[in-house]
């Protein structure tokens, strides 16, 4: 007898690290055969220490049970008759007596749940494949200074096209548009009106001034101007997300004067080429888009 | 002679098909049992149904729409039968459904459908719900169905998002876009979570279609429907609630029989879902994705509304001030999490905890079978009353941009007056409403069904006195 269960257990506790090396089998490399060779290891392993203890654990004499009639209910007075209580300490009887004669249940118990254990973790290390670990692309950028701005049809900007009203979409020459740091908005602000950060100084040739598009709140397109009719009364120019109303003024560097939003948008600082077009004097100010782990704040 | 011997052979028929099946299956005690299953009736009880019939007009739906969709980003020039997007670049995911809505016979009204079902569906769930927890149906020994049933919901929520998060055009885009700032907004694995499901920056590879299409038509479907199964055998095992009553006991169920009463009239409701639905799908528009247009991330609309059932996230998402939390170059908590995240989170996490929180407070451990009137247990109702007028005020915050535009309201003002009333409001109406049940349980009054005065009648001597 105690032969047997030690066989068991060391056939769980085998399975489990037939289990654990699959798991780094999938970290270092992925090695389809050696990956098929583990995980399968370790399934064989705990089939045959569950066959086992089934064939050889429990008395062998063959159980009896009567075949219902068809045409009658079957009467099992234990299954449905009788208080609650008294149902489940049955229930519990039935499941628990026949482990009641094993010896070195807790070993058994332990190395069961080694090996389960074991197979869970190997299980789910695969979901690992859905994605890319974060690396830089979480904040990288097509920007960098001397890359011409062009709009959507990759034509050149010159800045005569930005009046007072309204904005100009714009993207990094040569780069995919659909990449989340490509679009910046181009707006022009009267110079006097301006009131940059400090060292933002000649980043607004003219008063042009570039913001990346994509809303530091939730990521979506800042798309509404908002451009006052009667400018001594009425609000100040701002560029407003149409998702959640984050709000933010172009003259002081985009910041965030209304709506959830926690940072201000990243700004991108302008020059004018020697053909008259606008080109990047540098990389956005920060991180683009919603804030997440490593996105620092400020501007 | 003839007459009778005709029935006779047709009850012979029937017997014959019924022992044809016994002798296989000895299901006969069983299927007698189930015939004579008494539901009781009441009017509330029909919208747990009605979102069961929902779904199965969701699945019928949904499997056409399978056949003619294509799960891909790859772009394509669309050249379908729509003129004034003849020639844009779009992925084939939106042109594939434009073709869909276009160029297959019957293509739109099954779209239309599936999406107004799906409306429905959530809107039946949330008012079963409502429906459960006002009358106390939580209570033991339903507890655990309760749960199945928030479960579901929390699933049916992501579903149908997924769904109309497919089509690739500008609203859902935009709906993406805010999905992968709240995926990236959790503290500390908001960025894995994000890369994992997305692989990568948004918009995210062409895997993350193929994940969104087999997540809506096949993950969430099969959790769906098991659960419902199991939610399902839990509410039959028991039998059903009923409402206190002559003759209504803890220990019985009085109300009509599965057959032949109850079953016609639930196939029917089944064909009057099925007839408003297909009636919606084919006399009312929505979500017409030639008027949004294909999505790119650096597009985006004015006004732009997301499915009923994600406008109490939105609103959240809208009413919460620029709070971020920062520390040492971190950002450890981005403030989409507030709205998009917890708010949902700490909601479902209150209405997991509430059956166990009302055995606490009440110290009642028994088994319910009666139901209560909302009147019956004050605390509940207030309370849940509390936690709904929270839950609608940031609903409404949600459309305070339609409000804008439709009635000039300004937006900011509409703002900051809702970031007031969904901190006082909640306060206001649970004091209203313990009274109000309070009152309404001394006096034992039903304003709505009876008439609330008294008749005084003028005496000939021209003295007036109440009638008795």
């Amino acid at each position: 007898m105690r032969r047997i269960e030690l066989a068991i257990a060391a056939l769980l506790v085998s399975s489990a690290v037939a289990s654990i090396a699959f798991v780094v089998v999938y970290v270092s490399g992925a090695d389809t055969q050696a990956l098929g060779g583990t995980l399968g290891a370790g399934l064989a392993l705990l089939a045959a220490a569950l066959i086992l203890a089934s064939r050889r654990l429990f008395p062998s004499a063959p159980a009896v049970e009567e075949r219902h009639e068809f045409a009658k209910p079957p009467e099992d007075p234990g299954a449905t008759m009788g208080p609650a209580a008294e149902r489940s300490e049955g229930l519990a009887g039935e499941i628990e007596s026949p482990a009641l004669q094993i010896t070195r249940r807790r070993l058994l118990a332990g190395a069961a749940g080694v090996a389960g254990t074991a197979l869970g973790a190997a299980l789910i290390v695969p979901a690992a494949s859905l994605g890319p670990a974060i690396d830089g692309r979480l904040s990288r950028s097509p920007w960098s200074a001397g890359i011409r701005l062009v709009d959507e049809d990759d034509a050149p900007i010159s800045p005569a096209r930005i009046g007072e009203r309204g904005f100009v979409t714009a993207f990094p020459e040569g780069a995919n548009k659909r990449e989340l740091a490509a679009p910046v908005i181009v707006v022009r602000i009267d110079p006097d009106a301006l009131d940059l950060p400090a060292g933002r100084e000649g980043w607004a040739p003219d008063g042009l001034l570039a913001y990346s598009k994509i809303c530091t709140h939730a990521g979506c397109a800042v798309s509404i101007p908002r451009s006052p009719l009667y400018p001594p009364q009425a609000p100040r120019p701002a560029l407003v997300c149409p998702c959640h109303f984050s709000t933010f003024d172009p003259a002081r560097g985009a910041e965030v004067i209304f709506g959830p939003a926690g940072r201000a948008l990243p700004q991108l600082p302008l020059a004018i080429d020697a053909e008259g077009n606008l080109v990047a004097a540098g990389g956005l100010s920060g991180d683009v888009g919603p804030s997440w782990r490593d996105v620092e704040g400020g501007t | 002679m003839s007459r009778g011997r005709e029935v006779e052979r047709r009850a012979g028929f029937t017997q014959r098909a019924i022992r044809w099946v016994d002798d296989r299956t000895g299901s006969v005690p069983a299927a007698r049992k189930v015939l004579r299953y008494v539901f009781p009736d009441h009017w509330t009880f029909v919208l747990g149904e009605i979102a069961l019939y929902s779904f199965v007009v969701l699945v019928a739906t949904g499997i056409f729409l399978t056949l003619f969709f294509e799960p891909s980003t790859s772009r394509v020039t669309y050249d379908g039968s729509y003129g004034p997007l003849q020639g844009f670049t779009v992925s084939k995911a939106f042109a594939s459904t434009m073709d869909l809505s276009f160029d297959v016979k019957g293509g739109l009204l099954m779209r239309q459908t599936h999406h107004w079902a799906a409306l429905v569906f959530v809107a039946a769930i949330a008012l079963h719900l409502m429906r459960i927890f006002f009358t106390g149906a939580f209570r033991k020994p339903r507890d655990v169905n309760y749960y199945v049933g928030l479960t579901m919901l929390m699933i049916v929520i992501v579903e149908g998002y997924a769904g109309y998060s497919l089509l690739d055009d500008l609203l859902s885009g935009m709906g993406l876009a805010i999905g992968n700032a709240v995926a990236l907004s959790f503290p500390i694995f908001g960025a894995d979570l994000s890369t994992l499901i997305w692989d990568g920056q948004f918009p995210g590879s062409d895997e993350f279609m193929s994940r969104l299409f087999i997540a809506h038509v096949l993950i969430f479907p099969v959790l769906i429907a098991g659960l419902l199964s199991v939610h399902l055998w839990m509410v039959a095992r028991p039998h059903h609630t009923q409402f206190a009553g002559p003759g209504k006991t803890e220990r019985n169920a009085v109300g009509s029989p599965l057959w032949p009463i109850y079953a016609l009239r639930s196939i029917g409701l089944f064909f009057a879902v099925a007839a408003v639905l297909f009636a919606l799908g084919g006399l009312i528009q929505i979500n017409p994705i030639w008027q949004w247009g294909p999505y790119d991330p650096y597009r985006a609309t004015n006004a732009a509304q997301p499915d009923w059932y994600l406008g109490w996230l939105i609103g959240a998402l809208r009413l919460m001030p620029p709070l971020e939390i920062r520390a040492f170059g971190w950002t450890l908590v981005p403030n989409p999490f507030f709205g998009g995240a917890l708010f949902p989170l700490l909601l479902f996490a209150f209405l997991y905890a509430w059956p166990a929180l009302e055995r606490r407070i009440t110290g009642d451990r028994r088994l319910h079978n009666l139901l209560d009137r909302p009147r019956d247990n004050p605390m509940r109702t207030a309370i849940g009353a509390a936690v709904l007028t929270f839950t609608v005020i940031v609903f409404f915050a949600g459309s305070s941009d339609r409000v804008f535009l439709e009635a000039g309201i300004p937006y900011e003002g509409q703002i900051v007056a809702l970031r007031i009333a969904v901190l006082v409001a909640p306060v206001i109406v649970f004091w209203i409403v313990k009274r109000t049940c309070e009152d309404l349980r001394r006096t034992n009054a039903h304003p709505l069904r009876d008439f609330p005065g008294r008749v005084v009648r003028r005496t000939p001597s021209g003295g007036y006195e109440p009638e008795p």
